[in-house]
């Protein structure tokens, strides 16, 4: 009955023999570790964002006059509206653990190198797309620190030349943040945005497993096939789609079907997030005051400025470098460029070995550096700008960029370990 | 190098700690517990006697305070209602909103969300850090909130407050010492009691904050347990599959 349903079905349409194709039977390295999980929660993120936005929507009026009071009627009144609240808060700030996880992963392991760099560009794409859907997500709850951040926010533009104001007047609407831009903002956080999202992660994708997954020794699964016999290969038990094995052109080494095995696992990454994720929820909805802000629970208020305005947490960084350039328009040009620089790491990196395992200890140590100084730029994002604070965000913008110039330099000839054949 | 970045990162740390506690006034630890009713049901008294006349509530309803509360609902509404028709009223008053800003100052705010803004320590500081100030329209100026708009309403259970000094001996020249906020002994409540009476009023505050509170973490420990044990066997059923690869 079930097998005759399916291939009516796939007579029509090839369900199965893209699932095999996608799922049960893509090649996956079988090294896969802890940094692996990453994607998949992101995907799990996507879709908690998308579910309970909708259930929200359902009671969220979208005016000036009615914004706030209709978070608190969700959080009062409606039944498990908290629940859902928080679940979305929680779920942004998530997001954003999850992909800065997934991005250093990429960096780590060199997964931005060839032949996935259009890979990369899309999860660059993604990223760009995520900051001003959380941007304007945050708009809506109309509290005090919504309508101060978006305030500073949206002021960045503005310092762009010639077209500086009319640029910020399109953004908002009005010539102050107001109900029209609550509107238009509500509009793009829950329709277009998050529109554009899907499709991108869709071709994130599609990109992925064109070229194939990279790992965590960032080499090849995929080998021509000269006949050789390749001892001990675990791939062998498998059955693999053909369009990877190219009608036996291609062999595959040291790879696992991704259903079952990475299925599996990665329903032990998901249980171990959700621990995480649901006792935030729970026990900490507000963060520490980094995911929900207390200003935020005061409705928004054009008269009276906060004592401290920063923005949330995950645009801390790129903030800090904002407010380390004494130049507004160089500021914002180089917060700019700071993300700019992240996407052209596949041409920046000219060294062909991939994975941080076989770099030199230059390499290492520059990316190690690179990560403390966007911790640190968080960290002082937070914070009122002082002059010390700005002389440490200054000192930490430089290790950040120098991050991109030294690679650029040091990857062309760079004293690499020698690789290994088979995966570890 | 590293060793030098860990210190740089311990000291960004550190003065972040510092600037994040940047009140100069310490701030007393409130005695919160949401599982005390009764302390509770004092707090939803106080409010409605002495804070309603011009604070507003208006995104809780009269049928939420009572039901979380454990008061009946025609109870509530005979000794806590005194601005609804129905119970499930906003818990609101009539005061003339623009007369209320031009007398003050400043209008006052809506406390719904109070102890999630301003963190019930505030709240509980702020309330007994009133003290007598000839200088100031209602007579009274405040530790936390200096230049306040708004008079000390409990007065007539604290008694006059007054910033009391002591004459001490500091490096052998006697001075004027502050020693804290001291009542004349007019109010109806003693020191104790006053502190105690605060201390309901801050956890109805907290409470009305986030009334889902109790919910969320009775809830929250059930999740946790399921989960804790799912991922047992998650990583049985992972660990099982993966003997083919090992």
């Amino acid at each position: 009955m079930f097998k005759n349903f399916m291939s009516w079905i796939e007579y029509r349409m090839p369900f199965m023999e893209k699932m095999n194709l996608h799922v049960m039977q893509y090649p996956a390295p079988k090294n896969f570790n802890f940094w692996y999980f990453f994607g998949s929660l992101a995907m799990l993120v996507l879709v908690n964002q998308i579910l309970t936005g909708i259930w929200l929507t359902m009671n969220f009026v979208p005016t000036a006059e009615g914004a706030f009071a209709s978070v608190e009627y969700i959080m009062r009144d409606v039944d498990y509206g908290w629940l859902l609240r928080y679940m979305h808060s929680t779920g942004a700030s998530a997001f954003f653990v999850v992909v800065y996880l997934h991005m250093l992963r990429g960096m780590m392991y060199g997964s931005y190198q060839k032949p996935r760099e259009l890979l990369w560009i899309f999860g660059m794409l993604i990223f760009l797309v995520l900051m001003a859907e959380a941007f304007m997500g945050y708009l809506l709850p109309w509290g005090q620190m919504s309508f101060w951040g978006a305030q500073v926010i949206i002021s960045i533009f503005g310092v762009i030349p010639v077209i500086g104001d009319d640029l910020t007047l399109w953004i908002r609407g009005d010539y102050v943040i107001s109900g029209a831009t609550l509107n238009r903002f509500f509009a793009l956080h829950v329709i277009a945005l998050p529109l554009v999202l899907v499709v991108l992660v869709f071709l994130h994708i599609i990109a992925l497993h064109e070229v194939g997954s990279n790992n965590p020794d960032g080499i090849d699964v995929k080998r021509e096939n000269t006949g050789e016999k390749i001892e001990d290969n675990v791939s062998d038990k498998f059955t693999f789609h053909q369009y990877f094995t190219k009608g036996g052109k291609k062999i595959i080494v040291d790879a696992i079907p991704f259903h079952p095995y990475y299925t599996v696992k990665d329903i032990v990454g998901v249980v171990g997030f959700l621990f995480i994720f649901c006792w935030v929820i729970f026990f900490a909805p507000e963060g520490g005051g980094f995911f929900l802000e207390p200003p935020n629970f005061e409705p928004a208020n054009p008269m009276k400025t906060p004592d401290h305005i920063a923005p949330v947490w995950y645009f801390t960084p790129f903030y800090a470098i904002l407010r380390a350039v004494p130049d507004q328009l160089f500021g914002a040009i180089f917060m700019f460029l700071a993300i700019i620089f992240l996407a052209l790491l596949p041409w920046l990196d000219r060294c062909p070995v991939r994975s941080v395992r076989y770099r030199s200890n230059l390499h290492k140590a520059n990316l190690t550096m690179f990560c403390i100084s966007f911790v640190v730029l968080g960290v002082l994002g937070v914070l009122p700008a002082t002059p010390t604070y700005t002389l440490l965000a200054q000192i930490f913008s430089f290790t950040y960029f120098a991050y991109f110039g030294l690679l650029w330099f040091y990857s062309k000839n760079e004293k690499t370990k020698p690789l290994p054949v088979r995966l570890s | 190098m590293i060793k030098k970045l860990f210190t740089v990162l311990a000291l960004v740390a550190s003065s972040a700690a510092m600037a994040a506690g940047g009140h100069t006034v310490h701030l007393d630890k409130a005695p919160i517990d949401l599982t005390d009713k009764e302390s509770l049901q004092r707090g939803a008294r106080m409010f409605q006697n002495y804070c309603l006349g011009c604070h507003q509530m208006q995104y809780q309803r009269y049928s939420r305070t009572f039901r979380d509360l454990g008061i009946p609902d025609d109870v509530g509404m005979a000794t806590l209602g005194f601005t609804a028709n129905k119970v499930g009223d906003h818990i609101k008053n009539a005061a003339p909103k623009a007369d209320l800003a031009n007398w003050f100052g400043a209008a006052p705010p809506d406390l719904t969300n109070v102890a999630r803004v301003r963190g019930p320590d505030w709240i509980y500081t702020y309330l007994r850090t009133f003290y007598a100030d000839p200088s100031r329209p209602f007579g009274v100026n405040n530790e936390v909130f200096p230049l306040v708009g708004m008079p000390h309403v409990l007065q007539e259970l604290q008694g006059i407050p007054y910033k009391a000094t002591e004459t001490r001996l500091v490096d052998g020249v006697p001075t004027e010492v502050d020693v804290g906020i001291k009542t004349d002994g007019s109010g109806e409540l003693s020191t104790e009691e006053y502190d105690r009476a605060v201390a309901d009023l801050v956890n109805y505050l907290e409470y009305v904050g986030e009334p889902s509170k109790l919910e969320s973490r009775s809830l929250g420990i059930k999740v946790l347990i399921f989960l804790g044990i799912f991922f047992i066997f998650a990583f049985l059923l992972k660990k099982e599959y993966w003997r083919d690869v090992h």
